[in-house]
């Protein structure tokens, strides 16, 4: 890598303040400290400091979600050719998954990043890493059919108003993803629901020619129990009926990256090994939803409360949303009993909107966007009662004099 | 039974370059530096020229604002140099020192004969009490002061600390009589933090103290934590800590008559040839050019530190051992490093507490020993991740709140949170494992210096 660096030392003064590029510096010194670890040394406080920083943190998000990225690509695919009755073969299908899912990243990536450069730029800032996540995050949770332009328009709205003019990265109150996923859902309602988006069934770049077989039908299994007035059981598009284990694999309609549960899984290892995420986060949301099924369960009046755990569990954006969107650090309460609180009532809440509202068959979103509204609130209550146990000391001691 | 104290939240960082226990003849330093920057919550008014001929024990500056606090020379000879920089603000005093110390004799006393008030004077008139500080602000003592209790961390938990037990030895009577003399000061108790496994007969049969146990890794050993779990200090209240190192210094002032600032400093840290990782007997203030010259490595630039690698001060190859300073540190400065990807690489010879480098299992099983230089490795953010602190911060304060308060400078919010309890020091590991990287030390210590204006 020493040609990498010669070649940097020689460029750099170019950036520097007086240098005949320097209005592209936050440019470079991104692209710099993205190549090499900065060589900056302390100057006070603590001499040495962990080898961690925010890019490897973010990195370890972006990897984490690799494996449901590939495999909404190889998905995508699938439900396309299922649709048309054909089957290529494992190559062909990913192969036309990739360039389906492809430009909807680079379009979020392009837009995001473009926004985060110019930002940086202004406030002469580094650029920050958290788009790294968010741009990677939004096509994973967007239906295939979403067109390129709503995604350009959604990223550059929730970057801007979601994250840039709260301050960037860290000062959000809400997760920017999701603001993207909501400004869509609620700006263009006609286009992100019913049962033509979630399946591709036109081609991509030529490729995948067919014609949709008769007995298709792109409701996602969600949709099918959000419309069923009686009691269903959940089919593919073909009509046949799916087991726990088909919505565990995830070769079901959905967003592009929500589908499969195990590869959720794999992330969420991932997430949980490196420290990068929470556990305790994920782990109440699941149990708050959990809880909160049974107890419909209970009731049972209508078709949707009759939905089992598992079902519920499995389906929809509910563990995309409990391991990737939940365990935002910046828009989740600070504190460790905040994030119980938060991700339980994320689960109580997503499960809420699932059952009692039919117009809204997923209720992952609203539920993560709503407690991010209350998480400095949860977080007001577990500090007050640290300050509050403090005073009871005061008061303690006072009583009991010097005495003791 | 002593109290045992299980303290589990915090970090030992392995690092390369422990002291052997042996101590080595150090060459008589020739110039001696006292600094007013090392005494915080002081406005220094210089007591001496150049030229004038001063005493271990003769008081080179005092405080402006508190006169009966003084900082005295640790060596005879003669001042050399009168530091000043920007707006005539003193930065040091040299001393070209004497050829051997001679002492300015302030007479022996038996401490358990003195009142609270003769021992608070006679250490102040001494420049002894600038050795002790109080909570809250983590200030220098003031003579005024009645404290609540005094605490006295009883080991060195600190990266590459030195062993307390080792530099003990052939000092017991001093340090059992300095604990007499802070015995003597406070109505409360003088509370002696040590570890369960001490066996140092001083530390262990120290006489007139409360002795608490505690167990679990640094910040064990700092005062605030021992504070915070045997008494902690409310608004109001003043307590005071000292460095179990002075409490020597006071002992030997009560049983001898002088000001004797010799200690046991440990030369350690990577860049430190191993024969020369070691104690040497040095004066406060030496320089440590004679020290490091031919024990270092050569050829990388170098960073070496008076204190441990988390709180101590960046100081020259021909700098000196600052006030309450007990090691000095040498690693490398890494300003030569170009690493390739650190977002990406594997990282087998990094350490870090996060587990997204294999530090966390490499680490307890090879108990490897760490090489880290003083690179800040990555930009500085906004709070972004949560409770990374809390893991290393042993007090029932929730540390990311508290500096928000102080940021914000709501002191409603501080008072509530606990700043009365805190000193930079406490927040040196939040430092070092910090992902956004934020100078918390500095800006602790910012908000400790704009409450206590705006409090008195």
């Amino acid at each position: 890598m020493e040609f990498l660096r010669k070649y940097l030392d020689k460029v750099k003064p170019n950036f520097e303040p007086g240098g005949k590029l320097h209005m592209f510096h936050s440019v470079f010194d991104g692209f710099e400290t993205f190549l090499f670890v900065p060589n900056k040394t302390s100057k006070r406080g603590v001499h040495i400091h962990d080898a961690i920083d925010s890019k490897r943190t973010m990195s370890m998000v972006v990897i984490a979600l690799i494996p449901c990225l590939l495999f909404g690509m190889y998905n995508t695919g699938y439900q396309h050719y299922l649709a048309v009755g054909q089957d290529p073969g494992f190559w062909m299908t990913f192969w036309y998954g990739l360039l389906a899912v492809l430009p909807i990243v680079i379009v979020s990536y392009v837009v995001g990043l473009g926004i985060e450069f110019v930002v940086a730029q202004i406030k002469g800032h580094e650029i920050q890493e958290g788009f790294l996540v968010s741009g990677i995050l939004i096509p994973l949770i967007v239906p295939i059919d979403t067109p390129l332009w709503m995604i350009a328009l959604a990223t550059a709205f929730s970057v801007i108003f979601a994250k840039e003019v709260f301050g960037g990265t860290g000062y959000n109150i809400w997760n920017v993803a999701l603001i993207a996923r909501a400004f869509l859902f609620f700006a263009y309602p006609s286009k992100m629901s019913g049962e033509s988006i979630w399946v591709r069934t036109g081609t991509t770049f030529g490729i995948g020619e067919g014609q949709v077989v008769d007995s298709f039908s792109g409701a996602t299994p969600l949709g099918q129990i959000g419309s069923s007035p009686v009691s269903v059981e959940v089919t593919n598009t073909m009509g046949d009926p799916l087991s726990y284990w088909d919505m565990f694999l995830g070769l079901i309609p959905g967003s592009i990256g929500e589908t499969s549960t195990l590869c959720i899984l794999l992330g969420a290892i991932i997430l949980l090994v490196t420290g990068v995420a929470n556990w305790r986060t994920m782990l109440s949301v699941f149990i708050g939803g959990a809880v909160t099924v049974l107890m419909f369960n209970a009731i049972g009046t209508t078709p949707a409360m009759q939905v089992s755990v598992m079902e519920q569990l499995l389906l929809g954006g509910f563990a995309f949303g409990a391991v990737f969107m939940a365990t935002d650090p910046v828009t989740s309460p600070r504190t460790q009993t905040g994030k119980y609180v938060f991700g339980f009532l994320i689960g109580f809440f997503a499960i809420c909107v699932r059952v009692l509202n039919p117009g809204y068959p997923e209720g992952m979103m609203l539920a993560i966007l709503f407690m991010n509204s209350f998480a400095p609130l949860i977080d007001h209550y577990v500090v007050e009662a640290n300050v509050k146990r403090r005073l009871k000391r005061v008061a303690i001691n006072s009583k009991g004099g010097n005495n003791e | 039974m002593a109290q045992l104290i299980k303290v589990k939240k915090g970090l030992d960082i392995n690092l390369k370059g422990k002291p052997q226990e042996i101590t080595k003849n150090s060459i008589p330093s020739e110039y001696y530096t006292v600094c007013p920057d090392d005494y915080t919550g002081f406005v220094p008014k210089v007591a001496v020229k150049e030229g004038d001929k001063v005493l271990a024990g003769t008081p080179v500056f005092f405080d402006k604002n508190r006169p009966d606090i003084k900082v005295v020379a640790p060596f005879s000879g003669e001042i050399a140099a009168v530091n000043r920089g920007e707006k005539r603000r003193l930065l040091s005093v040299v001393i070209k020192a004497d050829p051997s110390n001679n002492y300015e004799d302030f007479g022996r006393k038996d401490v358990k004969s003195l009142s609270p008030e003769t021992v608070k004077v006679a250490l102040a008139e001494a420049g002894i009490l600038a050795l002790i500080r109080q909570r809250p602000y983590d200030i220098i003592a003031s003579p005024e002061d009645s404290p609540r209790d005094i605490f006295v961390p009883g080991f060195y938990s600190a990266p590459l600390a030195p062993d307390l037990e080792y530099i003990l030895k052939g000092q017991e009577s001093d340090f059992q009589a300095g604990l007499d003399a802070l015995a003597r000061i406070t109505d409360g108790d003088v509370y002696l933090g040590i570890r369960p496994d001490a066996k140092s007969a001083a530390l262990k049969n120290a006489k007139g103290v409360k002795i608490v146990e505690f167990s679990g890794p640094h910040p064990a050993g700092n005062a605030g934590v021992q504070i915070n779990h045997i008494k902690p200090v409310n608004k109001g209240e003043i307590v005071w800590t000292v460095n179990p190192q002075d409490v020597i210094v006071i002992g030997r002032f009560f049983n001898k008559g002088i000001v004797d600032l010799k200690r046991l400093v440990s030369l350690v840290g990577s860049e430190v040839n191993e024969d020369a990782r070691a104690y040497y007997l040095m004066v406060s203030g030496a320089a440590i050019k004679r020290l490091v010259q031919g024990n270092v490595t050569e050829h990388i630039d170098l960073r070496y530190i008076s204190g441990n690698v988390l709180t101590g001060t960046r100081i020259p190859a021909d700098g000196f051992l600052h006030a309450y300073d007990n090691q000095i540190t040498v690693i490398p400065e890494g300003d030569e490093t170009h690493e390739f990807a650190g977002w990406i690489s594997l990282g087998f010879d990094k350490f870090s507490v996060s587990k997204t480098y294999p530090a966390f299992i490499i680490e307890p099983l090879t108990k490897k020993e760490y090489t880290i230089d003083a690179r800040i490795k990555g930009g500085r953010r906004a709070m972004i991740m949560s409770n990374e602190w809390d893991k290393v911060f042993p007090m029932d304060i929730l540390p990311e709140f508290l500096i928000r308060a102080i940021i914000a400078f709501d002191i409603d919010k501080m008072e509530n949170l606990g700043i009365y309890e805190v000193a930079p020091e406490d927040f040196a590991l939040c430092e070092f494992v910090d992902t956004s990287k934020m100078e918390l030390q500095a800006i602790v210590r910012q908000g400790l210096d704009l409450l206590y204006k705006e409090m008195s």
